[in-house]
């Protein structure tokens, strides 16, 4: 009889083919590797110093030209012919400029199943477990490898359980939980660690919710965060993919290493100081600090529901964008921002002096879009604030949750979203 | 793998992330670590990259190399010279890139040491040790475990498979 496990646990041992428990090194086949226009230059160097010559099973790998999109200069074009010509060779699927962040589109169409190994040359891919799998990110050589062989070795890790207690408060964000637990566990407080989900809330969290907080997890160091699958898992797959996938619970009697309580009814909202993601105050805290850009996108802030909610708190506060504040605006993929124009969302927010870019990474790491000037104070959406992140050391960035952004970019000061709801 | 690194303390504090090593911005522009390591670590200090010496040691503090996965940290700081980060506690993203490339990151008590300090670390069968010589203090570091040593021993990644590792029958 093999001992109770975690969901890790159990993906991993499946994906390994041995009964692995938490500290067990096991080499596990992949599912899917994600490679990105920012990752995968280098991974296809690495591939052919590697003596690759064909991609284990080239279904099985997709790249995005994510970060550069479109391309600014002639180096990030070049890097995009680069990945292309790749793709083309080895038979791979490519999501080109425009069609949004890699960990977005791989859900959006289906390519994500519960019971799955992801590896992602990208840190965020964590945001896949959403979905009720193991994703984790990787460097380019880790990718190239994986590429190579269609495996992967991976530590087993420990597993922390994330309790989500009570309901969510109207008007409280995903954004907000988010910020509420990457700050209680700290900077590191689950490296080397997968987060796993349970509790009474979870059934108050649409998938996007879900896609947040797993994002953000990495913030803390998580290896993966893991969702189970239920009804709101069915739904979001439902006319994306005919599978299902392997869903996978935990057992009862699963070690965890520890357990987190998050008692929705108790947070508020919050907002990350610069210049760290988990130095998280309660939004009261940075009420009236001017701001000089507001930034809704990202794969933390950047899906239709996101959007949305920022429309609708921007109309309730005079429909007008405050004088002098800039207002960027990047939908996480094609499929959100083609639901926005359809919707008015887009137009409604363009007419207000929004500037609405490409979907994609856009503005979060300073390699596309909109780059704050010198001193100024922008508050996002996005999921890291370190300093020169966005491509201007002097800036100081703010993160927030897409109420919150739009509430500020109403009255051009930082302004608790419950005041203006 | 016995090996042994002397070099001078680059002491950066804790949370050192990868934007930090060497920004999204730069890598935009080349992947050739030659030109990249200009910008090392240029967000916490413009002067650091000019003033780095081949054989220095880096030594950060908890959590080194945090946020982004991108590789090219781990390639950029190789390229300076350094060859091996020391840190209370490593980032995994950071953690993997570094051993992939034969960067060695050891993992131990760092918070004794000061900037300039010379440091000796000895990496034999016995484990990893870490002398301070201008302080006279010695520090046991982690023994690199499983499939990292071995991949560490090889040189890293590349190399490491090109010997077989993970082929199919």
């Amino acid at each position: 009889m093999t001992a109770p496990k975690t969901i890790a646990e159990k993906i991993l041992s499946s994906k390994a083919g041995v009964d692995a428990q938490a500290g067990d090194v096991v080499v596990c086949e992949v599912d899917l590797v994600i490679g990105t226009d920012a990752s995968s230059p280098m991974a296809i160097d690495y591939f052919r110093r590697m003596g690759g010559e064909r991609v284990h099973d080239p279904g099985r790998v997709v790249f995005a030209l994510d970060h550069y999109s479109p391309p600014s200069t002639p180096k990030t074009a070049a890097f995009h012919d680069e990945v292309r010509g790749f793709a083309r060779d080895q038979g791979v699927e490519l999501y080109d400029v425009g069609v949004g962040i890699s960990h977005q589109v791989v859900p959006e169409r289906g390519r994500a199943l519960p019971g799955d190994l992801i590896v992602g040359a990208d840190s965020h891919t964590v945001t896949c477990g959403a979905l009720n799998l193991f994703a984790t990110g990787v460097g380019s050589s880790d990718l190239a490898a994986a590429m190579i062989t269609g495996r992967i070795w991976l530590r087993v890790p420990e597993t922390i359980k994330v309790t989500l207690a009570g309901w969510m408060p109207p008007g409280l964000s995903a954004k907000d939980v988010g910020l509420a637990m990457i700050a209680e566990l700290g900077s590191e407080g689950a490296n080397y660690r997968a987060l796993e989900f349970h509790g009474l809330g979870l059934g108050e969290l649409s998938l996007d919710d879900r896609f947040v907080l797993a994002n953000l997890a990495v913030e803390s160091g998580a290896k993966a965060a893991i969702f189970p699958a239920d009804a709101a898992t069915e739904s979001y797959l439902l006319g994306r993919t005919s599978s299902r996938g392997t869903p996978v619970q935990c057992d009862l009697g699963a070690a965890f290493e520890r357990e987190l309580v998050l008692d929705l009814d108790a947070i508020t909202p919050r907002v990350a100081v610069p210049d760290s993601p988990t130095d998280v105050v309660p939004i009261e805290r940075a009420v009236g600090t001017a701001v000089d850009m507001i930034f809704l996108g990202t794969c933390t802030g950047g899906r239709a529901a996101d959007l949305r909610e920022a429309l609708a708190v921007l109309e309730r506060n005079g429909g007008e964008v405050a004088p002098g504040i800039q207002l960027v605006v990047t939908p996480a993929s094609r499929e959100v921002y083609l639901r926005l124009i359809e919707d008015g969302t887009i137009a409604r927010l363009a007419a207000m002096g929004a500037i609405v870019t490409t979907p994609g990474c856009g503005a979060c790491c300073g390699t596309s879009g909109a780059i704050p000037g010198d001193g100024m104070t922008v508050l996002s959406t996005a999921n890291r604030n370190f300093r020169a992140r966005m491509g201007n050391a002097t800036a100081r960035i703010y993160l927030a949750s897409p109420a919150a952004c739009a509430a500020a970019a109403a009255t051009g000061r930082i302004t608790d979203p419950r005041t203006v709801l | 793998m016995p090996a042994r690194l002397e070099g001078r303390a680059r002491v950066v504090g804790d949370n050192v992330n990868t934007d930090y090593i060497i920004s999204s911005t730069r890598k935009r522009e080349t992947l050739d670590e030659q030109i990249l390591k200009r910008y090392l670590l240029e967000t916490l200090d413009p002067g650091f990259a000019a003033s780095v010496r081949d054989g220095d040691l880096l030594v950060g503090g908890a959590n080194f190399g945090c946020g982004s996965a991108m590789e090219i940290a781990a390639t950029v700081i190789l390229a300076s010279g350094i060859r091996a980060v020391l840190a209370q506690s490593f980032s995994r993203t950071f953690f993997r890139n570094a051993v992939n490339n034969g960067l060695m990151p050891i993992e131990c008590d760092t918070s004794g040491i000061i900037e300039g300090d010379r440091l000796a670390i000895t990496i034999d069968a016995r484990g990893v040790l870490m002398d301070n010589r201008t302080r006279g203090v010695m520090v046991e570091g982690e023994p690199l475990r499983h499939m990292m040593a071995e991949i560490l021993d090889a040189g890293g990644l590349v190399e490491y498979l090109r010997r077989g590792a993970w082929r199919r029958a």
